[in-house]
């Protein structure tokens, strides 16, 4: 099967003051993927997801969503792309039912807000005004508002944030189901449990570039601590020993107990090295990185 | 049509939120008339006024009354509605809409324009009705001056929005040019008591003009060209002000 790109984003480019706020970033999703924007706060992922929404204009560069430009065929662009944005609000007195109604009644071919409703767990608020929403109940309908057009795409701004966990969790099950349905999903986060869950690729954007793009795998497969290797050594090893490990990227020691990332080649090296001591590792865990660590360590580097 | 610039579902739901604002509706629609009504109960308005070259003074607050309703709309009500919408991020959701946000600007200016009307020919019934005063014998010219009354109203709202990055400048800006407008309108002294050289400078004023305007045409006379054209320069200038400052967040 070919894969079709619905958004391409090459070389784009946003300052704002003369500060780069997006400074040459390139990706293209493919139809009925999740992808993934993840960074620290101010990485210039808003203004990147932004200009593909056809909310800002870019400075240099170029973005196509479904062949089409945001900024020239604005009407044409968001008829295909739906989009929950990281900070806004409805009129204060506008019922759930009025804004689903209304938001349909602005797409050629809407989805019935009935099951959309029913979905998103808005049937019994649909005579709640806006004003009188929870923060997740405003974020359930912002996510129905996003899909009430019947998209190709939809453009999810920090989406979970705010949520609870249960709301959370909920969310996410929704996401997947929006996949399910064959919209492709472009998901701006700063949860590595979300991106790690539901994202097919994604992009890490820091100082508003990409400073890494791969399989939520590949990117803790690419960061210098991969492997972790836990345990409490019955006897203190020598410093020494340890810094002379193969492709040991961290140390650390905490109430006697003994945190080692690497590789595996890392791992096998500590344990030749125990049984070469006589030491006993006791609770000894070796696990994958998560995510998180592979974040951490790609923003890192790109700092230094 | 999604690209016009008035988006029928945008105007009807509009229209509905404008009637669930209790305060909105008291002050256009209903203060004016209530002033009028009030006004009425005292009986020195009731009879001929040399000021007012045989006049009585309910006579000459009609047409001030007409304008106050327009006044509190287009300065009050709508720049605050508008700078919320922006402040918000109402207009922003929109905007990744097929519809333009401009139709939400629209859609307010055509709520509180039709409020205004409506305010308006409240208080010409109650005033021909209740306290006896003629309906304008111009009819056409009235209606004219009116309708650009209106437009002038909006487009100063319009300037005062776009110049209000907060809902509390908006308020702010508004209140601070509610007063001139409403003396203007001649709401505490009427443009026909002001000393001459007075009501030739308030004649400039966009209320001045209309006032003037609407008196004329009230008395049986095609309003002054001079007045209308007062009316139309204010309001080309004034929109014009507001498209080029307007910021959409």
């Amino acid at each position: 099967m070919p894969v079709i790109p619905v958004i391409e984003v090459s070389d784009l480019r946003k300052s704002y003051g003369g500060r780069a706020v997006v400074d040459g970033v390139s990706f293209a999703v493919e139809e009925g993927e999740i992808f993934g924007v993840l960074g620290p706060n101010g990485a210039g992922k808003t203004t990147t997801v932004e200009c593909v929404e056809g909310l800002r204009v870019p400075d240099t560069g170029r973005v196509r969503v479904t062949g089409l430009d945001p900024v020239t065929d604005h009407e044409a662009t968001r008829r295909v792309l739906g989009a929950q944005l990281q900070e806004s609000e409805l009129q204060a007195k506008l019922t759930v039912r009025e804004a689903l109604e209304l938001y349909a009644a602005f797409y050629p071919s809407p989805l019935d807000w009935r099951p959309l409703a029913e979905r998103l767990g808005l049937t019994d608020k649909l005579t709640t005004r806006f004003a009188k929403l929870s923060g997740g109940q405003k974020q359930r309908l912002f996510i129905a508002l996003a899909l009430i057009g019947n998209p190709r795409i939809v453009v999810l701004d920090e989406l979970t944030t705010g949520l609870d966990p249960r709301a959370r969790r909920d969310t996410w099950e929704l996401i997947e189901d929006i996949r399910a349905n064959g919209v492709t999903v472009l998901l701006v986060t700063h949860f590595m449990e979300e991106a790690q869950r539901l994202c097919d690729r994604i992009a890490v954007i820091d100082k508003g570039r990409i400073a890494a793009l791969d399989t939520p795998a590949g990117l803790i497969r690419r960061s210098a601590g991969a492997t972790v290797i836990s345990f409490t050594p019955s006897a203190p090893l020598d410093d020494g020993d340890l810094n002379a490990l193969p492709a040991l990227a961290s140390i650390e020691h905490k109430d006697g107990r003994l945190t080692l990332s690497g590789t595996d080649e890392t791992v096998n090296a500590v344990i030749t090295l125990l049984a070469r001591m006589h030491i006993t590792a006791h609770q000894l865990r070796v696990t994958d990185a998560t995510l998180d660590d592979a974040f951490l360590d790609l923003t890192k580097e790109a700092a230094a | 049509m999604s690209t016009a610039l008035v988006n029928t579902a945008v105007l009807k739901t509009e229209a509905r939120l404008f009637r669930r604002e209790p305060s909105a509706l008291f002050w256009i629609l209903l203060f004016p008339t209530l002033l009028l009504a009030i006004l009425g109960t005292i009986p020195d308005f009731r009879d001929p006024d040399p000021t007012f070259d045989g006049l009585r003074g309910v006579d000459v607050y009609v047409p001030i009354t007409v304008l106050l309703g327009l006044i509190v709309g287009g300065l009050q009500s709508m720049p605050q509605a508008l700078t919320g919408y922006r402040e918000r991020g109402i207009l922003r959701r929109m905007s990744t809409t097929p519809v333009r946000p401009s139709a939400l600007l629209s859609a307010q200016m055509l709520v509180h324009g039709g409020a205004a009307l409506a305010s308006a020919l409240l208080a010409l019934a109650v005033g021909r009705f209740a306290l006896d005063v003629r309906l304008p014998r111009q009819g056409l010219g009235y209606a004219v001056a009116l309708i650009l009354a209106v437009l002038v109203a909006l487009a100063l709202g319009s300037v005062v929005s776009a110049l209000s990055r907060t809902t509390k400048i908006a308020t702010a800006v508004g209140t601070s040019l509610f007063f001139p407008s409403m003396f203007c309108a001649g709401v505490w002294l009427p443009l026909q008591a002001m000393p001459d050289l007075m009501a030739r400078v308030v004649g400039y004023t966009p209320f001045g003009a209309a006032a003037q305007a609407l008196n004329q045409a009230a008395a049986g006379d095609w309003p002054g060209w001079d007045h209308l054209g007062v009316l139309v320069a204010w309001t080309v200038l004034l929109t014009a002000a507001a498209s080029r400052w307007f910021r959409w967040e």
